[in-house]
């Protein structure tokens, strides 16, 4: 029931969920005792950057603009002109509708 | 048409109707130009619908107190009836949209009254 | 009861069609009786197509006639073509149907809750039953004009519905455009309808398939409806509607018109694979929606990642999930042809495209009633301004962790087990069209780790200190679609071997749908 089968290939989610849950049962008793010198609420757990004082929440949080950023400028022949085709004008819209009819539409005449 | 026409009228009137109304649609930056393109685009299909339907000598198709000759298809005609009776609701629902975005923006230009882009 | 599996295509679109104009008489005498009756009509149309889907996974086609003696007498005497609108309701229809039915009782069920602050609720639930008839009309419908009918019909209603809430201006907007667009469409649609009855006389989608050879105005209508229903779908690049209207709609309603431009994909299948067949060069054909369906995974995708408003960021999303269903079935166009082909790997890409259909409408309304929650709680879909929602809107954000892993096809989640379908048939065709699949579904998960880290992780901000979870009636509205993605999840082959393989034999499977109607 659980398992798929399609072509010549099956995914059975049980054996994954399993296979999770073995590697979790193993790992969690590990990872849950801890280490002996920790003590909670004392200068262990305050945020430290080099003895400044860390800044208010509000400007710590990472804006969404702000994520990704090396990504953005790595790309940005390709944002630059697609962004920019994203106008919100209607007329141009229905530019790209005619477009594509016409194309689809020589496609269709000169192949099939 | 009349029996000494070269071309097929109806249809060069259907593609002249639905080039000016895509012509409209593409370039007028005015909404309620845009707007009336598309009710330009909406005659050009519905005459379109019509004129398929004519067969050359052929009366209205009503059976009732008429001669039983050639009739033209009414099919297409019932098809136009109803294309119509959509396009005047959608016509009247885009154009209170347009009162309603003249109201929030203050212009009714496609490019200076856009909220969203990207 | 055996009388209401006959008759239930039409009480499908009937009963809702009459409380959709008994709502505004009620709502004058009490709301709490007009939300009971909307709900109640909902369940009960699911309800109805539970019964419908029993019936044609043990007898086939199911035939409906309308207005004439008997249901199944689809070729009155002395005639040689059908005469009457009919409804003809195979595997692949009643599938979409299940799907609309449960999102639209979802939705109605969050609205009661969501819109409850907004003035004119009747008049918004009178358009919503509009909506979801005219839907399960194009849905389960066997005639080409009553496919343009119900078209308008739900485009009319979603239009209005996603201008809804006029006080904003970008809402307004987002509506009028979605008119446009749909008006242009639809009227494209007619005018090829219009090709096909001047040639063929016929109206049909079975007598027509009968009949059609592919001439030059044919093809003409090819062209048309294919480009009016990609672009009522949201194929790039005739995309760039879809996220200014799904964006600004409110979140119901938006998880219903995404099912709803579902339909339009079923509508464009149902013309290729029923109506054509293999009378179109179906390379040609194949490869134009396979093209498309990669494009608009890839453009989609990149361009979900910068957006900083968290409904357009799954609007750019919804894009590109349908790029992988387009994928799918556009193999399996392409191979349409060469039969050993379609048994090796054509029918297993046309079932992980309609498998995708199905987990895609399960996550992704979840994913879009998760904003509007954030929307409703926060007053904003700014990502910008969202920070630390985590600690005090637990249970949204395990919902939001499910859909976004579940979108991502991140194993055990039912996005894996149609990806994976996708990814194998797809590479035997050409490998490219594989690798950019899989390279779309890590830069989907990089985006929703970005929407995730910006909303729900990180410190409480004070500007949200007073936020708490959301409502209960919202919180089963979305615990209605994590129960259909748990589910799933467990029990892909359940779900493969009793929906879906059904519903791609029922696509390939021309000469069945033609003789259902023209009697063998």
């Amino acid at each position: 029931m659980a398992i798929l089968e399609f072509g010549l290939d099956f995914w059975n989610p049980i054996v994954c969920i399993t296979a999770f849950l073995v590697l979790i049962a193993g790992i969690y008793p590990l990872r849950s005792r801890g280490q002996k010198k920790y003590k909670k609420g004392t200068a262990q757990t305050q945020i430290f950057l080099s003895g400044e004082e860390p800044p208010g929440v509000e400007q710590r949080h990472i804006k969404a603009h702000n994520i990704y950023w090396g990504f953005f400028q790595t790309l940005k022949g390709y944002y630059d002109p697609t962004v920019k085709a994203h106008t919100g004008i209607i007329n141009d819209y229905i530019i790209w509708f005619t477009a594509i009819a016409a194309a689809t539409a020589a496609i269709l005449f000169i192949v099939g | 048409m009349t029996q000494g026409a070269p071309f097929n009228v109806p249809f060069l009137a259907v593609a002249a109707l639905i080039g000016i109304a895509f012509y409209i649609i593409l370039s007028q930056r005015n909404l309620i130009k845009l707007v009336m393109g598309l009710g330009i685009l909406a005659s050009g299909v519905n005459l379109f619908l019509v004129t398929l339907g004519y067969r050359e000598g052929g009366v209205a198709p009503i059976y009732t107190h008429a001669p039983i000759e050639r009739m033209v298809l009414p099919v297409p005609q019932a098809l136009t009836l109803t294309s119509i009776v959509i396009a005047v609701a959608t016509l009247a629902l885009m154009l209170s949209m347009v009162v309603h975005i003249y109201r929030h923006t203050g212009s009714i230009d496609s490019e200076e009254s856009r909220t969203m882009k990207g | 009861m055996d009388k209401l599996i006959t008759h239930s295509p039409i009480l499908i679109i009937a009963i809702p069609l009459l409380v959709a104009f008994l709502t505004p008489l009620i709502s004058r005498a009490n709301e709490k009786a007009r939300d009971v009756l909307v709900i109640t009509t909902l369940a009960f149309v699911e309800f109805l197509v539970i019964v419908l889907a029993r019936d044609i996974y043990a007898n086939g086609i199911h035939i409906y006639t309308l207005g004439a003696s008997s249901p199944t007498l689809t070729i009155p005497e002395q005639y040689m073509v059908p005469v009457r609108i009919i409804l003809e309701v195979d595997a692949m229809s009643i599938f979409m149907c299940i799907i609309w039915a449960t999102v639209s009782l979802a939705a109605g069920i969050y609205s009661l809750s969501f819109m409850k602050e907004e003035t004119g609720r009747d008049r918004f639930y009178t358009l919503l039953l509009l909506m979801v008839v005219g839907t399960f009309g194009m849905m389960l419908t066997g005639d080409l004009f009553n496919l343009f009918v119900f078209l308008e019909i739900s485009s009319i209603a979603g239009g209005a519905l996603a201008a809804f809430r006029i006080r904003f201006a970008d809402a307004v907007e987002g509506g009028f455009k979605y008119i446009i667009i749909s008006s242009v469409g639809a009227l494209m649609v007619l005018f090829a309808i219009g090709i096909f009855y001047a040639q063929y006389n016929l109206l049909n989608i079975a007598a027509l398939a009968q009949v059609i050879q592919y001439t030059m105005l044919d093809k003409i209508a090819l062209t048309l409806l294919v480009t009016a229903f990609v672009m009522k779908t949201g194929v790039v690049p005739l995309h760039m509607w879809f996220p200014d209207t799904y964006t600004v709609a409110p979140a119901s309603i938006t998880a219903m018109l995404v099912i709803s431009s579902h339909a339009c994909m079923y509508a464009l299948f149902r013309i290729c694979f029923s109506l054509y067949g293999v009378t179109l060069n179906t390379a040609t054909v194949g490869w134009i929606i396979i093209i498309l369906g990669v494009l608009s995974m890839f453009v989609g995708v990149t361009m979900a990642v910068p957006q900083i408003d968290i409904k357009r960021l799954m609007s750019y999303h919804a894009i590109s999930q349908l790029g992988y269903m387009w994928l799918g079935v556009g193999v399996g166009l392409a191979v349409l042809g060469n039969p050993e082909a379609l048994a090796t790997y054509g029918r297993e890409a046309i079932s992980g495209g309609i498998f995708h259909i199905l987990n895609h409408a399960v996550y992704k309304p979840l994913l879009f009633l998760t904003g509007g929650a954030l929307f409703y709680r926060t007053g904003t879909r700014d990502l910008n301004k969202m920070g630390g929602l985590g600690h005090s809107m637990k249970l949204t954000s395990i919902f939001f962790i499910i859909g976004a892993l579940s979108i991502s096809g991140i194993p055990p989640f039912n996005g894996f087990a149609s990806k994976i379908m996708i990814y194998e048939s797809v590479y035997r065709l050409n490998p490219i069209l594989a690798i950019i699949a899989m390279l779309v579904s890590i830069i989907t998960l990089a985006s929703f780790t970005k929407a995730f880290q910006s909303a729900f992780m990180g410190q409480e901000l004070p500007a949200y200190k007073e936020v708490k979870e959301v409502p209960k009636s919202m919180i089963i509205g979305m615990g209605i679609p994590t129960a259909g993605i748990i589910f799933f999840s467990l029990f892909p082959g359940l779900i493969v071997d009793w929906v879906v393989y059904p519903a791609a034999d029922a696509l390939i499977n021309q000469a069945a749908y033609i003789n259902a109607v023209m009697g063998g």
